[in-house]
C-alpha cells in the first residue's frame, strides 16, 4: 500500500498552555531536521497534531524507522490519500484500503469519520453509519464495536479525504530544543550514553565532555566514545564533544593523594572541569550515568563527595536503574555493541585495589590540599588544551 | 621522529610492488578464468608469480595454491589435512606457541573428533624433541609447528623435527606455518621434509590478502572453499591477480637479497638488544637466558630471527607503554595481550615459562630491511626516557 502523508501525534507537548505553538514548532524542525536526508517531505501544523505529506517515491520503512528517533512524538499514522471526495469514490476506496491492509478479515471494527468541510453534503455521524454498512456488507466477517475494536478505522473529509486505522508507536518525550542545554559526561561504558539519551528525552539539547588519559587510554578508547557519540546523536541531534586530557592531573592527584581515594578525587575534578565547560557551552546542568551502588564510586557517600563540587544541579537519569535495564535501553538504541569494546578497561592501572566505599566529604577535601600547589594550574591547562570534536551521523 | 617497529604485524608494500599492483589493477584486470585475451593477460600474472615463488621453493608450479593470506593458508593445511586423512587416524600434534591461526583451526578439529596434543617447547621457544616425540603415535596424521615463533622470534629446527618424527611415524604429514620465516630464511621444503608450508604476502612488504599454501606433490588435503575450480581446484574463487602478482614481486625481491637482508637486520637486531639489556629491569626474551651461559651475543642472536626483539619491561604495563611509545612515533606491539580480557590465547610467553612479571608487560618490536640504526637508537632513547615516569605511577 502507498502511504502519501503520515499523521504525527505528540501526547504532552499538546496539553501546554501558551507555550504550545513553540513546543510544536520544535517538534517540527526536529521531523524536519530527520527527513532531511531521506527526501522532500512537507511538514504542517494543524489543529493538534502534525501532518507529513510525502514526496512521490520514498522509503516507507525508513521514514517510519526515522521518526521513531524523534523525541516528542506520541505515535505515527500512516494515511491514504484520497484525491476525489466523491462519496462513492471514497467508499470503493476504504474497502480498498481495508481489504490490503487486513487480508484476515475476522476483525471487530468502529468507524470514525470527520468532515472538517461543513459544506460536505454528508454529516459526520452518517459518514461512520454509511461506511460501517458498507464494510460490513463487504466483508461479513467483520464485526462492529464501538466500545473496544480492534481496528479504528478514521476517515477525515477535508478538500481531499484520509483514511488511517495504524498507530506506530513513537519515541515519547519532548522535542530537543524545548529544554535547554546539558553538559553529558560521557565515558566509554554502557551507562553515559543512555544517561545523555534519556535527558534528550526530554527535550534537553546535549553536549558532551571525555576526559582522556593518553598513554593510560589509548587513541582506540577516545575512537569509541566519538563513535558513542555519533550513535546518540541520531536521536539527541548534532554533539558537541569536548576532550579533555586528563593525565597530568591524574598523575599529580595519583601521587599527591591516598591511594583509595583516587578515584573519588578524580571523579571530583572531572565534575569540576566538566562544569566549566558546561558554563562556557551555556549548559545549565551536568548530565552522568550514575546509579546508586553500582561502583564504589557510585554509593551515596561517593555521590554526595562528587556532588559537592558543583553548583550546577547534577542530572543523573539512571540514579534508581538496575544495570540490565540500563544494558536493554543501550540495546534499544544500539549503543551496546559499541559500549562493550574492551579498550576501556586497560587503564584500570590507577584504580585502587580496595577504593573508599564511604568517603567522608571532610577527609576527602582535607586530602585535596595536598594539591594545592599545581592543581589550579593543571586544570587550567586542560581546558586550555580542550579538543573538540562535531559529533555527527 | 615517526618510527614503525611492527613489521611483524604488517609491512609497508615495497615501490616494486606497488607498481605491479597498480600496473595490474588498471591495465591487467581481466579474470583468469575468462576465455579471451583479457583473461589471458591476467592469467600469466598467477603464472609468473608460481614460477618466482617455485623458484624460491624449488618446487614445482602444481604445488602452490594461493590464498588470501596466512590465515586461510594455516586454515586449509590443518583442516584440508585432516579431513582428507582421517582414515589414517585422528591425532594432530601441535606446540603451545602456535598462532592463533593454527591454534583455533586445531580446536574446531578437536570438535569434529580428533584428538589434539599440545608438546612442550623450552625457555627459548623452541620446540622440545622429547616432548613431541612421545607424542607421536601411529595413528598420528598431522604435526604442524611454526618455523619462527611471531611473538619472541625464536627459530624451531624444522628439518631436524621432520627427520625425527618421520623416523618413528613415516606417514605422519608434516605441516610448517612459515609466516615469520618466509623472506627471512632458506626455505627448501623438499630438503627439509615439510609437507605443507603456510605463507603470506603482507609480512614481506606485498599486499594485504595474498599469502600461499605450499602442498608437496602427493600429499591429500581437501578443499575449503568449494565453487569454480580455480587453483586446480583447491581454492575457487576468482584469483586476486593483483595480489598474487604483487606477492610474486615481493618473494622476489626478498630472495634476490637475502643475504644482505638478514645481516642488516641482525645487525639492528644486536644494537636493539644492546640498548635494552643496558636498561635496568629488562629481560629479553630467549635472549637474556641464553647469555648467562656467558655465550657471545652474535651467536645467539644468530640463532634466532633477524627481525623480531621481544622484550620484558619490570613494573609497566605493555599496553601503558606500548601507548607512550605510540606518543612519541614509535610503534610496536604488545608481547602479549591484555591478560585480563584476553585469558586464553597468547601462549607464547606462558609456554617459553616466562617470568609472572613480564606476562603482562612485554613488547615486541620488529624490523624490515628499512628499518634503520637511528631508528633503533632513537626507540632506545623514547624508552630510556619514558620508563622512569610510567614506573613511577604503577598500581598499588
Amino acid at each position: 500500500m502507498e502511504y502519501k502523508a503520515l499523521l504525527v501525534k505528540y501526547g504532552e507537548i499538546g496539553i501546554k498552555g501558551k507555550n504550545r505553538g513553540s513546543f510544536e514548532r520544535a517538534l517540527c524542525t526536529q521531523i524536519e531536521m530527520h527527513l532531511e536526508r531521506l527526501g522532500q517531505f512537507t511538514v504542517v501544523r494543524e489543529q493538534g497534531r502534525i501532518f507529513i505529506a510525502c514526496p512521490d517515491e520514498y522509503d516507507y520503512d525508513e521514514t517510519i524507522e526515522e521518526l521513531q528517533k524523534v523525541f516528542g512524538i506520541h505515535a505515527i499514522s500512516p494515511v491514504m490519500v484520497i484525491e476525489s471526495i466523491d462519496w462513492d469514490n471514497i467508499t470503493a476506496e476504504v474497502l480498498k484500503y481495508v481489504d490490503e491492509k487486513y487480508p484476515d478479515k475476522h476483525f471487530t471494527f468502529r468507524v470514525n469519520a470527520k468532515r472538517a468541510d461543513k459544506h460536505y453534503p454528508i454529516e459526520s455521524p452518517d459518514m461512520c453509519c454509511k461506511l460501517g454498512e458498507s464494510i460490513l456488507h463487504a466483508y461479513p466477517e467483520t464485526k462492529v464495536d464501538i466500545h473496544t475494536p480492534q481496528v479504528l478505522l478514521t476517515l477525515e473529509v477535508r478538500n481531499r479525504a484520509y483514511i488511517y486505522s495504524e498507530t506506530i508507536p513513537g519515541a515519547g518525550g519532548m522535542p530537543i530544543g524545548t529544554a535547554g542545554k546539558a553538559m553529558l559526561l560521557l565515558s566509554g561504558g554502557i551507562d553515559s550514553p543512555v544517561a545523555g539519551y534519556m535527558i534528550a528525552k526530554r527535550g534537553v539539547e546535549i553536549e558532551a565532555t571525555y576526559f582522556h588519559a593518553p598513554p593510560y587510554t589509548s587513541e582506540r578508547a577516545k575512537q569509541k566514545v566519538i563513535d558513542l557519540a555519533k550513535i546518540i546523536s541520531a536521536y539527541c541531534g548534532p554533539i558537541k564533544l569536548n576532550i579533555v586530557n586528563f593525565t597530568d592531573i591524574q598523575l599529580y592527584i595519583y601521587e599527591q593523594c591516598p591511594h583509595e581515594q583516587l578515584t573519588i578525587i578524580m571523579r571530583r575534578y572531572m565534575m569540576k572541569i566538566a562544569e566549566k565547560l558546561a558554563d562556557k557551552g551555556k549548559c545549565i546542568g551536568l548530565v552522568t550515568g550514575e546509579s546508586i551502588g553500582q561502583v564504589a564510586s557510585q554509593t551515596m557517600q561517593s555521590l554526595n563527595c562528587t556532588n559537592a563540587v558543583c553548583s550546577m544541579p547534577v542530572y543523573r537519569p539512571l540514579i534508581a536503574f538496575d544495570k540490565q535495564d540500563i544494558v536493554d535501553i543501550s540495546q534499544k538504541i544500539n549503543a551496546f555493541e559499541t559500549s562493550i569494546q574492551p579498550f576501556e578497561d586497560c587503564c584500570t592501572i590507577f584504580v585502587a585495589k580496595h577504593p573508599v566505599t564511604h568517603p567522608i566529604l571532610s577527609g576527602i577535601e582535607k586530602s585535596e590540599l595536598k594539591l594545592a600547589e599545581k592543581i589550579d594550574e593543571l586544570v587550567e591547562t586542560a581546558l586550555n588544551t580542550v579538543e573538540v570534536v562535531e559529533c555527527r551521523r | 621522529m615517526e618510527c614503525y617497529l611492527d613489521n611483524a604485524a604488517t609491512t609497508k608494500v615495497s615501490d616494486n610492488v606497488y607498481a605491479k599492483l597498480s600496473e595490474v589493477y588498471l591495465k591487467e584486470f581481466g579474470n583468469p578464468s575468462s576465455m579471451h585475451k583479457v583473461g589471458m593477460e591476467a592469467e600469466k600474472h598467477v603464472k609468473a608469480s608460481r614460477e618466482s615463488i617455485c623458484k624460491i621453493l624449488k618446487c614445482e608450479s602444481s604445488e602452490i595454491v594461493f590464498t588470501s593470506g596466512g590465515t586461510e593458508s594455516n586454515n586449509m593445511a590443518l583442516i584440508g589435512a585432516a579431513l582428507a586423512n582421517n582414515r589414517q587416524g585422528k591425532h594432530i600434534i601441535t606446540t603451545r606457541m602456535e598462532h592463533a591461526s593454527v591454534y583455533n583451526p586445531v580446536l574446531f578439529l578437536e570438535n569434529l573428533g580428533f584428538e589434539v596434543s599440545f608438546c612442550e617447547v623450552d625457555e627459548n621457544g623452541i620446540v622440545d624433541m622429547d616432548s613431541l616425540l612421545s607424542l607421536l603415535r601411529d595413528d598420528t596424521v598431522l604435526v604442524s609447528v611454526m618455523f619462527v615463533n611471531n611473538e619472541v622470534g625464536s627459530v624451531n629446527p624444522v628439518a631436524d623435527i621432520s627427520k625425527a618424527i618421520k623416523e618413528k611415524n613415516p606417514k605422519v604429514l608434516f605441516h610448517v606455518d612459515a609466516i615469520q620465516a618466509f623472506g627471512k630464511f632458506t626455505i627448501v621444503p623438499k630438503k627439509m621434509g615439510i609437507d605443507l608450508l603456510s605463507v603470506s604476502g603482507h609480512k614481506i612488504h606485498g599486499p594485504k590478502g595474498s599469502g600461499f599454501l605450499y602442498i608437496r606433490k602427493g600429499v591429500k588435503v581437501k578443499p575449503i572453499i568449494n565453487g569454480g575450480g580455480q587453483e586446480s581446484g583447491m581454492r575457487s574463487g576468482t584469483e586476486n591477480v593483483p595480489a598474487i602478482a604483487g606477492l610474486g614481486v615481493a618473494s622476489e625481491d626478498m630472495y634476490n637479497n637475502l643475504e644482505a637482508n638478514r645481516k642488516k637486520m641482525f645487525a639492528l637486531k644486536t644494537r636493539l638488544i644492546n640498548g635494552l639489556m643496558a636498561i635496568e629491569g629488562t629481560h629479553v626474551h630467549t635472549i637474556s637466558n641464553r647469555l648467562e651461559n656467558s655465550e657471545e651475543l652474535d651467536e645467539i642472536v644468530a640463532l634466532t630471527a633477524p627481525h623480531i626483539v621481544s622484550c620484558g619491561f619490570e613494573g609497566v604495563r605493555s599496553e601503558v607503554l606500548l601507548h607512550a611509545l605510540e606518543e612519541k612515533g614509535v610503534y610496536v606491539s604488545s608481547g602479549s595481550a591484555c591478560s585480563s580480557n584476553h585469558p586464553a590465547i597468547s601462549g607464547t610467553l606462558k609456554a617459553i615459562k616466562s617470568e609472572q612479571k613480564y606476562l603482562d608487560s612485554t613488547i615486541r618490536f620488529s624490523f624490515c630491511v628499512n628499518t634503520t640504526e637511528e631508528e633503533i637508537d632513537y626507540a632506545l632513547e623514547t624508552l630510556k626516557e619514558l620508563l622512569p615516569v610510567l614506573r613511577r605511577f604503577r598500581r598499588k
